[in-house]
């Protein structure tokens, strides 16, 4: 009975690739399942999306095994995105329908998900830009979430591999204006889409009202009330329309430097301290004009830090902390390493895997993330004081550090609807620059600065003793803040114990799930996000496992746990009513990966995956490895 | 042995109040704690208190902490005596691997007089005496004596166990029925008695299964051609396709390249069980350098000019030495603390997922050419009782869902690892002092940790948790049950093991709760092939850092916990819908039926579903 029986074999089936987030919910676009399943044949195109150009006898490699297997199609690019449409994929089945992306297609990739371009000429790959003298056989597109495609052009029509190759260069290449963005024209001919649904809302901070509501809900209303001085972005564009500043502020000093030097309010504790940011004044040379800026902080500070009835912390994450250049260059590196173009290459890299991981130094950023994150977490909880996080334009880091300090204090943020409330707080309507960041409108010399939000909550490490806090104090705060302030900045041993004492005391009892959660950060508990970073790898998929496994069995618990609960409230409303069983989403188990939901069926066979690569030496141990296991001379009888 | 546990027992509290001669108040509180140890210290049926001592625990995480230790012929148990710190901890002297003494009168400060003890489980254990009365001389002398029985003609603990348990683990692995399960003996492959008195082979089991067509004077010859006559046996055989695993040693091929008609004509018998024309894949598991080198002392491996039918392919695993130095690296950067600056790199320079790798690489190959039905397989390494083993054992894991239930893993160890004479005495050292053995090597624990990999990576086919390969691990060291004793079955029947001693699966199998996983679904046709890239190899820190308290993890997990509130919940509400229904049906027929049991009750409540 025992055999070939591994799960996932089965027929070459499609693999949906979601890949956007959306508020608009899809069902709002498309009702009919029918059109969808079509989708692949006929380009299918959302409204005010147009055709730019296209090319046919296009071939698409499928990783099959160890080796690929090319599908037949046209490569088609609009103005939204890239697409490939093959002529012979087969129709998912039901179950696999619900997991489809119904904006983007497997073979979809929006013009802005594109990362970087190659040509392959005479089997040498090189970077694809600007002008083209010679066209590739092969295109190879990288992709921003981590996919891969390759193209191969050779019997493609020359004209039609000049259009499209120069066509996907240019979508993707050239600078654009903001109005050209595919979302205006969307948005004009799909107006009636309106996504509300009163239940299960996200709060969008764009009144007084949604202020007013998260004020109270943390109780912040006590010392902090929202205001309207910069409605019509009267006051600076940089901030919101409304937000939240100590009661006692004045009004007029909001307007003094454009919205700078303002304390403004980010979340309340259930202790009544509370998360502030604040901009940093404009940098002066005018011994005059810095002795103004420091008197207004000075009455500004008189404002929120009023020993001992309100002491604050202040946190200068401009110069105490990540630069933005660090982020972008670790993450550069990083993200290479799950950009794989075939099976030598994983299997080349995977000897080297975990020096390649640090060496991109990610896992150690976020790794200081968190732990920054726990610090400010410890003022506030464990010392009751406020804390003002500073940065120069309160709109990167402060945005990282405030939403995840949230992220750990308030269970709401943990919510669907809490954390994207949270993202629309702290970033959208925190000013973070993501037009700059993400470099949407590719203007070339513009840095491209990117934040990797979505930290996983559950990773720990071990404890870096270098401090953050060094023992000089700060320039900027020297400068801005004056003495008095910059002895409010801790000393970084006082910190270090305060923040080992609050780490190891929360960790040492058992975790309330709806309070505060504090994430491990030992090496060994900081982890590659797998479910992310590996989600396209074919040699990365374990079928019938991963994680999925476990929560398709809870879900099942948790249907049968629901229609126990239905069937004894009938009983009790004595009514016999037999119930349809609903469907489980993930009750086909069989199909299920370790890449759900991401590549559902992306591997077709049930063939193990081996290993190619050798053994790297061993080095120092050589001389052991030459040794026999025993000492006894078996003799040459 | 009562004489001595008694006269030490003695002895120490004379000691104690040597030292507190002119407070004799504090010498009968002295005596309370003593009276009060026989409560506090936990004590199995047939262990004796030997002394115990005022000591410092030297932590390496929370600094010194006073305590008493309490030392009996199994355990080290510490006790603190300062009433902040509720430490206690409770270490079978099994697990001692050496046992050091620090400084002494020469050095200076207070806690001078120290032991550093050295355990087999990843961590050692510091303390500090006083000088007075020789203490530190006491306990070291006890120490090495219970620690290393075998050194001093003392029996190891097991055989002084007396515990009882209501289920019989030494019942778990009867080899007849094992194989019945196979499907064996059948047309092809027959069992064989010929070791019955282990007369063929000395470290192999009694009962073997070979091809029907070998006669017992052709394995006889068979046996001549391999290291230590570990000729090619049955392991497992695939219940459709008849593709068989089957292990051995290496072929006594030398420097002369010696070929043998009798051996390169069983392996093709062995290959035409199936009727199948395609060649016998051997693996190797050996790197080829290695395979070469052994030639020299007379091994070798299967040349093509001599085995036509066979196809050998190495698998590149390192041998003991080179797994014992990278266990040694891994706890250089996990212990006493986690390695922080260059934790990846440090990881990757241990080796040891590397190795993990390698071999779970090698079982999945394994596992996959029986599957895939393109060949039956041989396996081998030097002498067929480490890394082979190793291979057998999880490539069985991966093909057969019945080895990843409890009692089948246990059938699995009895039969792989127990019955075919990997020999855990030495790989261990049970009793031994010579802590620097060359023969010592965690090639047991390397398995363990290849199962807990594919446990990780498939976390609903096993049956057994996380705990229970950690207790597998903890008494592979304890010496409290006799399932890990010595090297081969030959060697435990004449100890009579089974008879005097206690089986760990008796201790797991009366408490098999505790040992389940919530998740377990079970699959009959399922082949596991886990992904044996570093992508997805962990260091098993629950296992090799669970006694640094910062690394400590949430037991169980967020996941665990919420799947088993669901599952109480379920059988509160099926209990309370069989409450109602049988409220109900009393109501309507309150007197024509008899009230039903709510056993009786369930079938119709699910059928109502």
């Amino acid at each position: 009975m025992l055999g070939k029986g591994v799960v996932g074999g089965g027929g070459g089936t499609k693999t949906p690739k979601p890949s956007f987030v959306s508020y608009v919910r899809p069902e709002e676009i498309h009702t009919n399942e029918k059109e969808v399943t079509e989708k692949e044949v006929t380009l299918h195109l959302l409204p005010g999306e147009q055709l730019l150009c296209e090319a046919s006898a296009v071939l698409k490699y499928v990783q099959e095994e160890s080796c690929q297997r090319g599908v037949c199609g046209r490569l088609v690019c609009t103005d939204f995105k890239i697409a490939f449409l093959g002529d012979d994929e087969p129709a998912l089945d039901n179950a696999e329908t619900q997991f489809k992306n119904k904006i983007i297609g497997e073979n979809d990739i929006t013009l802005h998900c594109v990362d970087q371009i190659f040509g392959v000429f005479d089997e040498k790959k090189k970077s694809l830009f600007g002008q083209l003298k010679k066209y590739p056989e092969k295109l190879i597109i990288h992709c921003k979430d981590l996919r891969v495609f390759h193209f191969c052009l050779r019997y493609t029509k020359e004209e039609e591999v000049k259009r499209i190759v120069s066509g996907i260069i240019h979508h993707t290449q050239a600078p654009k204006l903001l109005k050209r963005l595919f979302l205006f024209s969307y948005a004009a001919a799909a107006q009636s889409i309106i996504a509300t649904s009163p239940k299960d809302h996200t709060v969008m901070f764009d009144t007084l009202k949604d202020w007013c509501w998260e004020l109270e809900r943390t109780k912040g209303n006590v010392k902090y009330k929202a205001v309207s001085v910069n409605e019509g972005y009267r006051i600076c564009e940089r901030l919101p329309a409304y937000f939240v500043v100590p009661t006692p502020l004045p009004e007029e000093d909001v307007r003094r430097f454009q919205g700078h030097g303002i304390p403004i309010w980010c979340w309340s504790c259930h202790n009544g301290s509370a998360l502030l940011k604040m901009s940093a004044l404009p940098k002066e040379q005018d011994d005059v004009i810095l002795q103004i800026h420091k008197s207004f902080l000075d009455g500004i500070y008189k404002i929120i830090h009023r020993p001992p009835y309100e002491i604050v912390k202040t946190e200068d994450l401009s110069s105490n902390f990540l630069s933005l250049q660090e982020i972008q260059t670790a993450y550069s590196k990083f993200k290479q390493l799950f950009l794989i173009d075939n099976s030598t290459e994983f299997w080349d890299t995977d000897i080297k895997w975990f020096s390649l991981l640090e060496s991109s130094s990610w896992l150690d950023i976020i790794r200081r993330c968190l732990k920054k994150a726990i610090e400010i977490t410890e003022c506030l909880e464990a010392q009751n004081v406020n804390v003002l996080l500073l940065e120069e334009n309160a709109s990167d880091l402060c945005c990282l550090i405030s939403s995840l300090v949230q992220v750990m204090m308030d269970a709401h943020c943990r919510t669907k609807t809490g954390f994207q409330s949270l993202i629309q707080k702290e970033w959208v309507m925190g000013g973070h620059c993501f037009l700059d960041r993400c470099n949407h409108l590719r203007q070339s010399d513009k840095e491209e600065h990117r934040r990797q939000l979505s930290l996983p909550l559950t990773q720990p490490k071990s404890s870096p003793k270098r401090g953050f806090f060094r023992e000089e104090t700060d320039h900027l705060i020297k400068n801005l803040l004056g003495k008095r302030i910059s002895k409010l900045i801790n000393s970084s041993d006082e910190l270090q114990d305060n923040f080992r004492e609050f780490y190891d005391n929360w960790h040492s009892k058992p975790t309330d799930y709806h309070g505060l959660l504090l994430p491990h950060i030992e090496g060994p508990e900081i982890k590659v996000w797998a479910q992310r970073y590996l989600r396209w790898i074919p040699e990365a998929q374990i079928l019938g496992g991963g994680r999925v496994a476990t929560m398709s069995k809870l879900i099942e618990m948790m249907e049968e746990v629901q229609s126990l609960q239905e069937k004894i409230d009938e009983r009790h409303h004595s009514q016999q009513r037999l119930q349809a069983e609903a469907p489980c989403l993930l009750r086909n188990s069989a199909r299920l990966s370790s890449l759900f939901p991401f590549a559902l069926l992306q591997r077709h066979s049930s063939k193990p995956i081996l290993p190619t690569s050798g053994w790297k030496a061993l080095g120092d141990e050589e001389d052991l490895a030459k040794r026999e296991d025993e000492f006894v001379d078996l003799g040459d009888v | 042995m009562v004489g001595v546990s008694s006269m030490a027992s003695a002895s120490a509290p004379k000691c104690n109040s040597h030292t507190s001669e002119n407070e004799p108040v504090k010498s009968t509180s002295q005596d309370g704690v003593n009276c009060d140890l026989n409560e506090t210290v936990p004590r199995l049926p047939g262990e004796t208190l030997i002394t115990d001592k005022e000591v410092i625990y030297i932590c390496p995480f929370n600094g010194p902490i006073k305590g008493r230790v309490y030392i009996t012929n199994y355990r080290l148990y510490l006790r603190s005596l300062e009433t902040d710190s509720t430490l206690i901890f409770d270490v079978p002297l099994g697990v001692i691997s050496r046992i050091e003494k620090m400084g002494g009168a020469t050095s200076r400060g207070e806690n001078s007089y120290g032991l550093d003890i050295t355990c087999k489980d990843m961590r050692n254990l510091r303390f500090a005496l006083k000088q007075e009365g020789h203490s530190r001389r006491d306990m070291f002398e006890i120490l090495t004596r219970y620690a290393f029985p075998l050194a001093h003609s003392l029996p190891l603990f097991a055989f002084l166990n007396e515990e009882k348990f209501n289920v019989d683990g030494w019942m778990v692995y009867n080899p007849v029925e094992e194989y019945r399960r196979q499907g064996l003996p059948n047309h092809q492959w027959r069992i064989t008695f010929i070791n019955k008195c282990y007369e063929l082979c000395e470290t192999y089991p009694a009962l073997l299964v070979v091809p029907y067509r070998a006669s017992d004077d052709d394995l006889r010859r068979v046996a001549a051609f391999r290291s230590r006559n570990r000729i090619p046996v049955l392991s497992w055989i695939h219940p459709e396709n008849k593709m068989v695993i089957v292990r051995c040693s290496q072929p006594l091929v030398g420097m002369s390249g010696k070929r043998n008609k009798d051996d390169e004509k069983y392996l093709d018998v062995i290959r035409e069980t199936n009727r199948q024309l395609s060649k016998l894949t051997i693996y190797d598991a050996r790197p080829s350098v290695n395979a070469v080198a052994n030639k020299a002392t007379g091994g070798g491996y299967e040349s093509d000019d001599a085995y036509h039918n066979a196809e050998l392919f190495f698998l590149d695993i390192h041998n003991i030495h080179v797994m014992r130095e990278s266990l040694k690296k891994v706890k250089d950067i996990v212990y006493p603390n986690v390695e922080e600056s260059h934790w990846l790199s440090s990881l990757e320079s241990t080796h040891w997922l590397e190795h993990i790798k390698l071999v779970l690489t090698g079982a999945i190959q394994v596992a996959d050419k029986v599957s895939s039905g393109k060949s039956s397989v041989l396996v081998h390494c030097s002498d067929g009782w480490d890394r082979t083993a190793q291979l057998t054992s999880l490539a069985m894991l991966m093909l057969d869902s019945f080895y990843r239930s409890i009692e089948g893993f246990e059938i699995l160890v009895q039969k792989e690892w127990i019955s075919f004479g990997h020999k855990f005495a030495s790989r261990i050292g049970h009793g031994d002092k010579n802590h620097a053995d060359a023969d010592r090597s965690p090639i047991f624990l390397q398995f363990v940790d290849c199962v807990w990999q594919m446990s990780k990576q498939f976390p609903t086919a096993f049956e057994f948790n996380e705990r229970f390969l950690i207790t597998i691990l903890d008494h592979l060291y304890s010496c409290r049950f006799g399932t890990f004793l010595l090297n081969c079955e030959s060697a435990r029947e004449k100890q009579k093991v089974t008879e005097r001693t206690v089986s760990l699966w008796s201790l797991i199998n009366s408490n098999k709760e505790k040992f389940k996983n919530p998740f377990y679904t079970k699959e009959i046709n399922r082949v596991l092939y886990p992904v044996a890239s570093m992508r997805h190899l962990e260091l098993w820190v629950n296992y090799y850092i669970r006694w640094n308290p910062r690394i400590k993890q949430q037991q169980p997990n967020a996941v665990e916990q919420r799947y088993m509130e669901l599952l109480a919940l379920r059988d509160d509400y099926i209990k309370r819908l069989e409450e109602l229904q049988l409220a109900n049906s009393s109501k309507v027929s309150s007197a024509s039926t008899s009230p039903s049991s709510p056993s009786q009750m369930m079938p119709h409540v699910q059928t109502h579903f």
